[in-house]
This record gives structure tokens, sequence and C-alpha cells, in this order.
């Protein structure tokens, strides 16, 4: 099977339930449930047994889902994750993460909530937020210390905020953090998603930033508005060419394989490993099964 | 168990419910008042799901206002178990 794909990922306010009933039609590959900063402080309550109910019973087609829960740090943390755990979301997201102990301190509440539910073997899995100076500097043994963490991300508001700076349309100020936290999210195989494009009128800089942090290596961008999943969608999905060519290295990269040959040429250009890998992701994002490559080939 | 203070949860947004809750005296019994816009085709839904999570509470003296704006079984479920717990103090994790 293909991989999951993940270049969109929708915030919708936890609070608000004619946004969550909808949220499997907005054609984004995930959507995120916040329960934090989308959420007002007296309202916090409220949220947490909507979205809790909405798990429940509405029906998000094939769109991933995730939860936001609210830091552990503060009142909120952990009555979040005993209200949504039991409920088993496809992934929680866990922001402001700042160390390793954090993230175990955040899996021990997780583990303790499943063990009490009976919930064996769970497929839930874990998204850490980077959003502070301390994060980015410790996301390398963040990223490495717990198996069910799946994907990282970067919180760009929060963390410039922390950085006493302002976040420009350029993303100077992150560019330091983007690059180190999809370094650390590539060297343990992690899904590694970016921030927020806050003004979403303007759709030419969303693109513009969009194709930027795929040039980067992230696999997608969290969004605030249902109007950016067809751009950044655009941006992510490969070209006609590209698949062209990506499916034409895979068949004769599988023929050559069979034959006892490692590496070979195609139009005078050597083709390796790291060629075939990058021809297998064009063709998982064009949803295109290699293992159905392989079957046309026998 | 027998709501202590007035509250409320949900909003007058489309898709959203307003439940307001006013404690009464024991022996009182349920009132449940509905207003909603779509009151003829789903007045006897609207009361049963109320009433279902009043029972699953066990809430049986209480005076529950609620203005539906067309909201689906699980924000009806939600506002309601909100309202109650926010009219018993019981505000977990909330400021």
């Amino acid at each position: 099977m293909a991989k999951k794909k993940r270049r969109s990922m929708l915030y919708i306010p936890g609070n608000n339930p004619a946004m969550i009933q909808q949220s499997g039609v907005y054609g984004c590959d995930a959507v995120l449930l916040d329960l934090e900063d989308a959420v007002a402080l007296n309202q916090k309550d409220a949220a947490r047994i909507l979205v809790r109910s909405m798990l429940e019973t509405v029906n998000f087609y094939d769109t991933e889902v995730c939860v936001r829960v609210n830091n552990m740090q503060t009142p909120f943390g952990l009555a979040d994750l005993e209200e949504i755990v039991p409920m088993q979301p496809d992934n929680i997201r866990f922001p402001k993460t700042e160390s390793v102990q954090d993230v175990k301190d955040f899996m021990k509440e997780v583990r303790r909530i499943e063990k009490e539910h009976g919930i064996k073997d769970p497929k839930m899995t874990i998204h850490v937020m980077i959003e502070t100076a301390k994060g980015v500097a410790n996301v390398y043994d963040i990223a490495a210390c717990e198996p069910r963490v799946d994907a990282i991300t970067i919180g760009g508001q929060d963390l410039t905020a922390d950085m006493g700076i302002v976040k420009t349309p350029d993303g100077a100020g992150i560019d330091y953090a983007r690059k180190r936290i999809v370094m650390a999210g590539k060297a343990n195989n992690l899904d590694v998603l970016d921030t927020v494009f806050a003004d979403v009128n303007d759709e030419e800089g969303l693109k513009e930033e969009t194709e930027y942090i795929k040039k980067l290596g992230f696999a997608g961008k969290a969004l605030i508005n249902p109007r950016q999943v067809d751009p950044v969608h655009e941006v992510f999905n490969p070209s006609e060419n590209e698949i062209r060519k990506a499916y034409r290295v895979y068949s004769e990269f599988y023929k050559n394989t069979k034959a006892g040959i490692g590496v070979f040429a195609i139009d005078g250009k050597m083709i390796d490993a790291p060629v075939v890998q990058r021809a297998i992701t064009v063709l998982e994002y064009a949803n295109i099964d290699i293992k159905d490559i392989e079957k046309s080939l026998e | 168990m027998t709501p202590k203070f007035k509250a409320q949860a949900g909003t007058f947004e489309s898709s959203d419910i307003m439940v307001l809750i006013e404690p009464v005296a024991e022996g009182t019994g349920r009132q449940v008042d509905i207003s909603s816009t779509v009151m003829l085709q789903f007045e006897k839904d609207l009361k049963e799901c109320i009433n279902q999570v009043l029972d699953v509470m066990e809430i049986e003296n209480v005076h529950l206002i609620a203005k539906d704006k067309g909201a689906l079984t699980p924000t009806i479920k939600a506002r309601v178990e909100t309202a109650v717990k926010r009219s018993l103090g019981i505000q977990e994790g909330t400021l």
C-alpha cells in the first residue's frame, strides 16, 4: 500500500461543531481538531467534550484525524488526554515539546489511560510540536526517543514569539529551525510537517512558501482555512512529466534488479539507489503503488 | 445528582445548540423546554437525545432550556453534558 500522504493538515477549532462535522469533505489529507490555541480558556471543557463526542460518531471518511491537546504544563493538558485518548484518534499532537523528559511524561499518561480503558495494541501515534528555542536545540533527541512518534512539526508563531522576533513572510527567523527539524525527522524516518501560513488571502505567498518547504524535505503543511488545501496539493502533487519519469526509473530498476544489475543508466544518466528512492516518493504522491508496477512487469 | 448552579453551554451558531440549566428543588422532576429551527421534524429526537444524557448522568430534578440551530446528535449530547457538568460544579481543566 502506498504511504499515507500528509500534504495538508487542516486545523479545525475544537469548539466549532459545524466545521468538525464537515471535516471529512474538505479534501485535506488530515484534520487537526484543535483543543489548544483555537479554543478560548473558558470553553476548554466544552471543546474537549464536543471533540470526544464527535470522534464517537462523525464519519471522517479517509481523512486522517489528529487532535491537538493542550500542553501538560497547563491546567487543561491532562483533562484533554483523559477525554481523547480512549477515543484513539489516528494521532495526538503534543504542543510545545521541549525535551525527551516532556515526551516521556506525556507518554506515561497516554499509556496509563490506554491501560485503564483496556486498549491493547494501540495504533494511535504522536506528533510532537517544536515551538520553542529549547525544543529546537533538543530536537534530535526528541525525534529519537519514542517509537510511537511518527511525525514532527514546527510551530512558527510560538517559536518566533519565544525567540522574541517577528515572523516575516520570507520565514528568515525560523529558517534554521525548519532545517534542523527536517534533519532530525529524516534521521528518524518521521514525517516532518510545516507551520501554518497565516494570510489566507495570499494564495501566491502560500504557494511560494509551500514550494520552499517541499524543497527542504517537509511532507506537508498545517493549514488554517479549507481554501488553502488545493494550492498546497498543487505544489506537492508531482507533474505528469515527473510521474512518467519516476515510473520509468522504477520499472528499469525492478527489471535490472531481477537481472542482478545494481547500477544502470537511463538516457546516459546513472540511476542508483537515491534516484530510485526519489522516484518511489514521486509515485507515492501520485497514488501509484509500486507493487502494481512490479505486477505489470511480471 | 442535582444541579447546584445556573449554567450554559453551546452557542447560537448554525449546527450548534445553546443549553441552559436552572437548578430546581428536590422532587420537582425534569422540565425540558426546547425551541429549534427544525422543531417540526425533530422535536421528538431532540427530547429523546437530551433525556438520554440526563438519564446517564442521573439528573432527575432540573429545568433545562435548549435553543437548537440544527445541531447533530453528538453536538446535542456534548452540549447537554457540558452544561450539566458546569451546573454540578465539575469543570476540570477549565479556567
